[in-house]
């Protein structure tokens, strides 16, 4: 039997940038970006969900962002998940990496133990690859990053195969351990329809603190205990409930700052035009003979 | 004891993690050096670089002609391969004794698992995967700071170029792309101090054990290449493309492509020019049916001379280009290689 969480991040779709979301600043204007669930946080998912098919155990899914995030929670239910946790608050907005691992791995304490943590290697927004490390580093557990393909699991520990620079590696480590996955590890599985059925009213905290708003018959505390009896409560962690450093968290917390941010503007602009007949390319070879470029 | 030992300054020395793979290190270390002796200069600091390994003092002497002053050394057994425990252990515990000023990374496999755990122990802010660095006094927020790293970098799938900055922590750290910085050695008699440093192992880096490894040496080496011939989707089939593989031929350079290229199976993956691939900055680049993705551009929009051919005149590619021939590669190719052939008898 063992014990997975999976960190998820819902991501700008930024595989699919077209002109109108590039701001006139330069900046991107994320309301014109669907959002989505990070490719290889899925993957993530998938193999947690593997191990505890084969094994036993369970699988925690975990996200930290803004409330809509619970979207992407919603998914990892419909695919398997067995637990999701929500860690939103407005002092962990505009998070580096430092800050995010910072919350996530204070979160994980908080949740309990575990055998495996699992990340996507990399998120599509901020493209760091850093959180998973930085996260492990904090709970002081190894890492296998760059994860390929798993291996074995036996005797409390796993045996991964890994990309490296030029080539891969296989290695053997004893859990409690981190794993951040590329996206060719595993397919993710589709959406089981009953499970869709079941937790598409699954509601989060602030969800249902909204639905709270405006209606004086409703109270958020019994709500939340309906929600939860019929387990479709996400659990939600807001600063209050982890015991965290505030100059740690969200903007304070963040070493990094974006100082400035530019678009880059495809346009076919200055060039020399160049005939494309005999003529026209051999008076360009002898110019680049000339300058010594060729011959 | 050394209970009493104060905390030094922070210095505004430059550290470089030279990664080596075999006792070989990797170029981008070098590339770093020569970019981490010109940030000094500005900073009046200066270069150190951290060797770990087994028997690489030779490879830590060696820093020296490209810019090290200082080559901290940890030598040992147990450090032979990269192992993320050991040698983030070892480098956490020299940035918290000298505290320098800005830690530069390669941002390869090894440099992207480290980085971040060195950072995360000592709070430090981290940039990924930076196309280029410099030092400037700028204003933030209404404050004025002196001689920060701007730390320029690709972010949103390469679709925004970002320039970040660390302006109140003492350590600004960051990881950088392979073969976007200048590797040039320097006179083979300038020399450095080196400075061993002992390692202790600890046993519970054995949780972790490399079973097997493999590595195929790179025979590919796009990055030394004076001349590249790049081919894209444009060229619509393997048939095709051999044209590209002529040309590269007759002018003595390399082949390569872009990654629908790649995809389609027109040439293997080690010659993908781009974000995902190599970044290239040769003598002469022609790209031929490739429309200048940004992700493309991110590879090779620092070569020294650019010819685009393509059959759409406002293919994105010749805003970068230096010549440009609207045209079929079908045709443009054979011309270009016969023409060429002529030149030379
Ligand atoms: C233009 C731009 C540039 C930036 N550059 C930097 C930079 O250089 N350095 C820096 O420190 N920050 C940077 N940031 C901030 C960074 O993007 C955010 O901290 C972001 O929330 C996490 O980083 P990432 O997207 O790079 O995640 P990655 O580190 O790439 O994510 C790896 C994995 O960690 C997990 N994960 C990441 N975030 C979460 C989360 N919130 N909840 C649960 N799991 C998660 C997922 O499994 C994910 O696949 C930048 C932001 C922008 C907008
Ligand atoms: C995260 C991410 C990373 C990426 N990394 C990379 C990377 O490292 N490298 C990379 O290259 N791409 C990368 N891409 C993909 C990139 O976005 C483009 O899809 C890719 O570069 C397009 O390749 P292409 O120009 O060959 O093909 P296309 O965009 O299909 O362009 C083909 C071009 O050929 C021209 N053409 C057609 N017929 C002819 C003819 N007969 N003669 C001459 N010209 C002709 C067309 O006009 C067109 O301009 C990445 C994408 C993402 C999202």
């Amino acid at each position: 039997m063992y014990h997975s969480i999976v960190l998820v991040k819902q991501v700008p779709d930024t595989a699919n940038i077209t002109g109108n979301v590039m701001q006139e600043d330069g900046t991107v204007n994320r309301s014109k970006l669907p959002a989505v669930f990070n490719h290889e946080d899925k993957v993530a998912l998938e193999i947690a969900l593997q191990i505890k098919d084969t094994y036993g155990g369970t699988v925690t899914a975990i996200t930290m962002g803004p409330p809509r995030a619970s979207d992407i929670l919603r998914e990892c239910l419909y695919m398997g998940a067995d637990r999701v946790y929500l860690i939103s608050d407005r002092k962990f907005a505009g998070a580096d990496t430092l800050a995010t691992s910072y919350v996530l791995s204070e979160a994980i304490k908080k949740i309990g133990t575990f055998d495996f943590i699992f990340a996507g290697r990399q998120a599509i927004d901020g493209d760091t690859a850093q959180v998973g490390p930085q996260t492990a580093e904090k709970l002081q557990i190894p890492q296998i990053t760059y994860v390929e393909e798993i291996r074995s699991v036996e005797n409390g520990t796993v045996t991964a195969k890994r990309k490296i620079d030029g080539g891969f590696e296989i290695i053997r480590c004893a859990l409690p351990v981190l794993l951040t996955v590329v996206k060719d590890t595993a397919e993710p599985r589709s959406f089981k329809a009953k499970r869709v059925m079941t937790y598409k009213g699954a509601r989060s905290l602030m969800e249902i603190e909204k639905l709270v708003e405006g209606n004086s018959l409703l109270s958020v505390d019994a709500l939340v205990h309906e929600y939860e009896s019929r387990s479709l409560f996400i659990k939600t962690l807001t600063m209050d409930d982890l015991h965290l450093d505030l100059v740690r968290c969200g903007v304070h917390g963040s070493p990094t700052k974006v100082y400035k941010v530019e678009s880059v503007v495809l346009n076919s602009g200055e060039h020399e035009h160049v005939e494309p007949t005999k003529a026209g390319i051999g008076k360009l070879i002898d110019k680049l003979m000339e300058d010594h470029i060729l011959g | 004891m050394d209970s009493e030992r104060t905390i030094p300054a922070v210095s505004n020395d430059v550290w470089v993690f030279v990664e080596q793979r075999s006792g070989k290190a990797a170029d981008v270390s070098f590339e770093l050096l020569c970019k981490s002796h010109k940030l000094a200069q500005v900073m009046g600091g200066a270069v150190k670089s951290v060797v770990i390994g087994h028997q690489v003092k030779e490879l830590a002497e060696e820093t020296f002609r490209y810019g090290a002053d200082e080559a901290l050394l940890i030598d040992h057994p147990g450090l032979k391969q990269y192992r993320t425990l050991p040698y983030s252990r070892t480098l956490i515990n020299l940035v918290r004794q000298f505290n320098p000023r800005i830690v530069l990374f390669g941002a390869t496999i090894i440099g992207r698992d480290l980085a971040p755990r060195v950072a995360s122990a000592t709070r430090s802010g981290l940039t990924a995967d930076c196309t280029d660095l410099q030092i400037a006094d700028i204003s933030y927020l209404r404050k004025e700071y002196k001689q920060l790293l701007l730390q320029i970098r690709p972010a949103f799938g390469g679709n925004i170029i970002a320039t970040i900055i660390t302006p109140d922590n003492p350590i600004q750290m960051a990881t950088v792309r392979e073969g976007v910085m200048e590797m040039h050695a320097q006179e083979s008699s300038r020399k450095g101090t080196l400075t061993s440093i002992p390692y202790i192992p600890d046993e519970l880096d054995e949780v972790v054990a490399i079973i097997e490894q493999h590595r195929e040496e790179n025979h590919v080496n796009l990055k030394a290449a004076p001349i590249i011939v790049s081919g894209g989707y444009g060229l619509r089939s393997k048939e095709n493309f051999k044209l590209i593989h002529e040309l590269a031929h007759v002018l003595g350079g390399e082949v390569a492509g872009s990654r629908a290229a790649v995809d389609a199976g027109f040439i293997p993956h080690e010659r993908q020019v781009g974000q995902t691939g190599v970044t290239v900055r040769p003598k002469l680049y022609i790209a031929v049916g490739i429309s200048g993705a940004i992700q493309h551009r991110a590879g090779m929009q620092e070569s020294n001379k650019i010819i685009a051919i393509n059959t759409d005149p406002d293919a994105p590619i010749f805003g970068i280009s230096h010549y440009g021939i609207v045209g079929d590669a079908m045709e443009v190719l054979p011309r270009f290689i016969e023409v060429y052939k002529n030149k030379l008898k």
